[in-house]
């Protein structure tokens, strides 16, 4: 077994005016490779927080925060930049693409902080274009696109630098019964037959069943053990 | 490490109207820049021009324009009597005596006076003057109430154009041919025979002298050894110093004009840039944010934006140069404050003209979009991807 | 209609940077329009400094040529003709060329009577016409370099050659306004008889003559007259008015003033630009509100008004504040012009000129803005996001 994610007495607050809020406190969490996780609970309980911490989008208040070996925790900003760019990719309620950009540009993004040539580039999009299914809309602009093609769009630019983690917030927030039940077939694909990992926080109870195990998050506290497979 | 180009430039298409509007802006301040400069360019070019590097003029001392100067016969015999004086092919000196009035004509159309420089020269004139050539008619006759005019005179003037006739001293003299001087200050001017114009006007003693070096470096001897005669007491200037000096004032004027107006205009523009950069920013937050996430350093952010705002002024700026270049057409006709009299020059675009143009109004895009990029490549990553 | 009115000033406040930057552009803009104006205004500024019963007499051929002085007795007795003087342009340079200002030889006794609003203490008056030495300037050129009564005051010749000294004897004020004060007079006699000296042929000339006469109606009149009288001689004359005199001067820079009043519009079209940019922004970023508006039941009129009002209160609060701002800027503006004008003043015209450009700044900004609003159907704009 190869721990992907390894947290210790994680624990994250903010401060307002000269008062402490707790968001996390003393999270302690192991994720293995190839997991799917899914991270639950209600408003306010620190799931995207924890997300966001695992990303490498925020900073912990302290705690031991490791990812593929690596102490995120204690890296300078711009390393951590470097370092998100490389190694998780990332799935947003919203989707988050770039209305001026083509499916295809936007799913090459990633692409431009690597030393990759633009054939090289080209190939590896196509790669994952056809993966998520969208090869024959790649030319197309976000605003011609359904929702679920937009999400699929955006799994693909996820996939496109072959990350150490994926994390989705909320994938199936704003789709439909149809197509959030296409996006999270995908991402079952993506983690039973290409091995990858993937953290999801939602409240949908049908993305949760489709992740091997859960996690409940209550006022910045895991509130439970470890269940499903390994 | 690099957001392409075309994030920058497709963002700039997707809001239309409002990069429209913002180019525009900068199009119209680096259209009053360009034109300014290119005004400046036009009278120095012109006043520049006239005159030649071997000839030197000779004007009563103190006197700041050929108008307001005389120089006796006998003072002009003794000048043209220099060894420093090259000869004409048939033997006699290369100097010419002229006379130079001021006369108040009215424009064509307008009616609307102005004072027209007449000079009167001999044929030791014509030949200091190589750069002249006549365009229409034939040259005036020595000895007869004939005068030609100068292209921008024909052209502006009543009573100016071949054939025609004006009355001054008494007489009418007809125009019987146009010269053309090029840029130069010549073309507008009315010349005629020095002889006769001095009995016209009544005058006994010549304006000035101009005359053609032997040899150009003969001109600081010639001009020490003459201004320390105890004859006369005259200046001795190389004819083209003597014309460039004639329109420093005003080209001064213009320019400090042109700049000035220029610089206040941008500030408008700049605000127009500003506004639309901080909009854009605003309107993009989540994308900026989704960058971040992405791996896109803060720098590249900066980057995209300050390139976005300086792409908005390269292109204004491109649009205020063509607008500008249109002013090429336009000749401006007005009064030399420092001489007194009728000028003629038009607008001239340089290369070098076109090149600031350009750098300005990418300067405009650049300085108003340096805080919106600041604050975009500031932004909180976390909550730059929660807004809505 | 107060809910409109508080509606209006809120949304203006929303976005302070915004509505703060382009009230900055419309003020600059303003001011930069009134400034402009301004200077075009103190160019023809001489010609409104006259008066309708004064003619002015040159050689007709140019102002270069000059008149004899006999002309003087044979003019005095045209019928209608109560006063005559005259004046030779010196243009005499102080110690520099940048300090320009107006410098004349004249007959002191009859040019002051000519010129009443010219005012002078009796006694330097009386100082003045005894010493042919004596020299009278204006207020704002003896305040311009510091001069006090005594002082002598040296001018290098350019038409008539050498250096030339005066006593300052006396400081006039003008009358009104709009009277020049840069004006510096000497004695006509002390110009001719050095020239009879050093220069005899342009010994007994004259520049212009000044008329009075008795009814400014009969300017066309006499002038004909005094024109009559030299017909066909050696230097014959041209009788204008004063005014005409003047503007004959300002005609023939005219291209430079047309090429300022035009930029002066110009930027009054690049602040609509700028303008245009933020109502279409503020707009779009509200377009489900104003369709919200819309579907409860507010028809076009409405929000014309909501945000023609906007850009309205926005462009006018603006211009009015450059207005302010330009009384300040264009007195900066005299003390770095010096002596070269006779007088800088914001005219009433150019402000009700700024406050018309200032409405149609905001009107025009609207214009496109509030057609989409109108246009734009009710389940599109709620659909939209800001």
């Amino acid at each position: 077994m190869n721990p992907i994610v390894e947290i210790q007495n994680l624990t994250k607050h903010y401060w307002k005016g000269d008062q402490i809020v707790p968001v996390l406190t003393d999270i302690n969490l192991v994720i293995q490779e190839g997991d799917f996780l899914a991270l639950m609970g209600p408003s306010g309980s620190g799931k995207s927080t924890l997300l966001n911490l695992i990303a490498g989008l925020d900073r912990p208040t302290s705690g031991v925060l490791r990812v593929g070996g690596v102490n995120i925790a204690e890296l300078p900003e711009s390393s951590l930049t470097d370092w998100r760019s490389v190694h998780v990719g990332f799935i947003f309620q919203f989707y988050n693409l770039m209305p001026v950009l083509t499916a295809f540009e936007n799913v090459e993004l990633p692409l431009l902080l690597t030393g990759l040539s633009r054939r090289e580039r080209r190939d590896h999009v196509n790669l994952v274009l056809e993966l998520v299914g969208l090869t024959d809309r790649m030319d197309h602009y976000p605003s011609q696109l359904s929702g679920g093609q937009q999400q699929r769009v955006a799994i693909a630019r996820a996939l496109v630098v072959d990350p150490t983690l994926i994390v989705a917030d909320e994938p199936t927030g704003d789709l439909d019964r149809i197509s959030a039940e296409d996006v999270l077939n995908l991402m079952e694909h993506l983690n039973l037959n290409l091995g990858k990992t993937i953290i999801m926080v939602t409240h949908d109870q049908r993305a949760a069943a489709k992740a091997h195990s859960i996690r409940r998050l209550d006022k910045g506290v895991l509130t439970d053990d470890p269940s499903g497979a390994d | 490490m690099k957001i392409p180009f075309s994030y920058s430039w497709k963002s700039l298409w997707a809001r239309k109207a409002t990069s429209v509007l913002t180019a525009a802006g900068m199009a119209l301040v680096v259209y009053v820049f360009a034109t300014a400069l290119m005004l400046t360019e036009g009278l120095e070019q012109t006043l520049v021009a006239t005159g030649s590097e071997d000839n030197v003029i000779l004007i009563r001392q103190g006197a700041e324009t050929e108008v307001q100067s005389s120089i006796e016969r006998e003072q002009a015999a003794i000048i043209e009597s220099g060894p420093e004086i090259a000869y004409a092919p048939n033997g006699t000196k290369l100097a010419s005596k002229e006379v130079l009035v001021l006369m108040t004509l009215p424009k064509r159309g307008s009616d609307k006076p102005s004072n027209v420089t007449i000079r009167g020269l001999s044929e030791k004139g014509l030949m200091l003057r190589a750069q002249v050539h006549l365009i229409e008619g034939r040259m005036f006759r020595p000895g007869s109430s004939e005068i030609i005019a100068g292209k921008k005179i024909a052209e502006n003037f009543k009573g100016a154009g071949v054939g025609e006739t004006i009355r001054f001293g008494m007489r009418n003299w007809t125009v019987v041919g146009v010269m053309d001087a090029g840029n130069t200050g010549f073309s507008s001017e009315i010349w005629g025979d020095a002889e006769q114009l001095m009995q016209a006007f009544r005058r006994t003693a010549y304006s000035a002298v101009v005359a053609k070096l032997a040899d150009v470096s003969l001109l600081e001897s010639f001009r020490s050894r003459i201004e320390t005669d105890p004859r006369m007491k005259v200046d001795a200037k190389r004819e083209t110093v003597f014309y460039a000096e004639q329109s420093e004032m005003m080209a001064n004027f213009l320019k400090i004009l042109g700049m000035t107006l220029s610089v206040i205009f941008s500030l408008g523009a700049i605000i127009g840039a500003v506004i639309t950069m901080y909009g854009a920013v605003a309107s993009r937050t989540r994308e900026i944010g989704t960058l971040r996430a992405l791996g896109f350093q803060r720098s590249g952010i900066l980057s995209a934006f300050l390139f976005e705002s300086s792409l908005l002024g390269l292109i204004g700026g491109l649009v205020g140069v063509a607008l500008a270049s249109g002013m090429q057409f336009l000749t401006v006709s007005t009064l030399n404050w420092q001489t007194f009299s009728e000028l003629a020059f038009t607008f001239t675009l340089t290369p070098a003209i076109t090149f600031q143009s350009l750098a300005f109004s990418l300067l405009m895009g650049l300085v108003g979009g340096l805080l919106p990029a600041f604050r975009a490549a500031r932004m909180d990553l976390i909550e730059a991807l929660r807004s809505v | 209609m107060l809910i409109f009115l508080r509606l209006t000033f809120r949304n203006l406040f929303r976005h302070k940077l915004r509505t703060g930057l382009t009230a900055l552009g419309i003020v600059i803009a303003i001011v930069a329009f009134v400034l402009l104006r301004t200077v075009v205004d103190a160019w023809y500024a001489g010609a409104e400094a006259t008066a309708a019963n004064r003619l002015i007499t040159r050689n007709a051929i140019s102002l270069v040529f000059p008149l004899p002085i006999s002309y003087a007795n044979r003019i005095r007795q045209v019928d209608g003709v109560t006063g005559l003087s005259y004046s030779n342009w010196f243009g005499g340079v102080y110690i520099d060329e940048r300090n320009f200002f107006p410098n004349f030889a004249v007959e002191p006794k009859t040019y002051l009577e000519l010129y009443p609003e010219l005012i002078l203490p009796e006694t330097e008056k009386a100082a003045f016409i005894k010493d042919r030495k004596g020299a009278i300037a204006g207020r704002k050129l003896a305040d311009t370099y510091g001069w006090k009564i005594g002082d002598v005051i040296p001018l290098r010749g350019t038409i008539y050659a050498g250096n030339w000294s005066f006593v300052l004897r006396g400081i006039y004020r003008g009358a009104e306004k709009k009277t020049d004060e840069t004006l510096f007079l000497f004695h006509w006699d002390n110009l001719n008889e050095t020239l009879k000296k050093t220069d005899v042929s342009r010994a007994d000339r004259v520049g212009v003559y000044v008329i009075r006469i008795d009814r400014a109606e009969r300017a066309a009149e006499i002038s004909e007259a005094v024109d009559r009288l030299f017909e066909n001689s050696l230097a014959e004359t041209l009788t204008e008015t004063e005014e005409a005199f003047q503007l004959g001067f300002v005609a023939m820079t005219e291209a430079i003033l047309i090429a300022i009043k035009i930029v002066s519009f110009v930027v009054i079209v690049i602040i609509m630009a700028v303008m245009a940019n933020t109502m279409a922004m503020s707009v779009r970023e509200r377009l489900r509100e104003y369709a919200t508006l819309k579907a409860v039941g507010f028809g076009s009129h409405y929000l014309l008004g909501l945000i023609m009002g906007e850009s309205l209160v926005l462009s006018i609060s603006s211009g009015i504040l450059g207005i302010l701002a330009a009384f300040p800027a264009s007195n900066f503006l005299v003390t770095m012009f010096g002596t070269l004008f006779p007088a800088v003043d914001v005219s009433t015209q150019t402000i009700e000129l700024s406050l018309i450009a200032s409405c149609l700044i905001g009107l025009a900004a609207a214009v496109f803005p509030a057609w989409r609003v109108i246009t734009l159907p009710v389940s599109e704009g709620l659909r939209s996001i800001g």
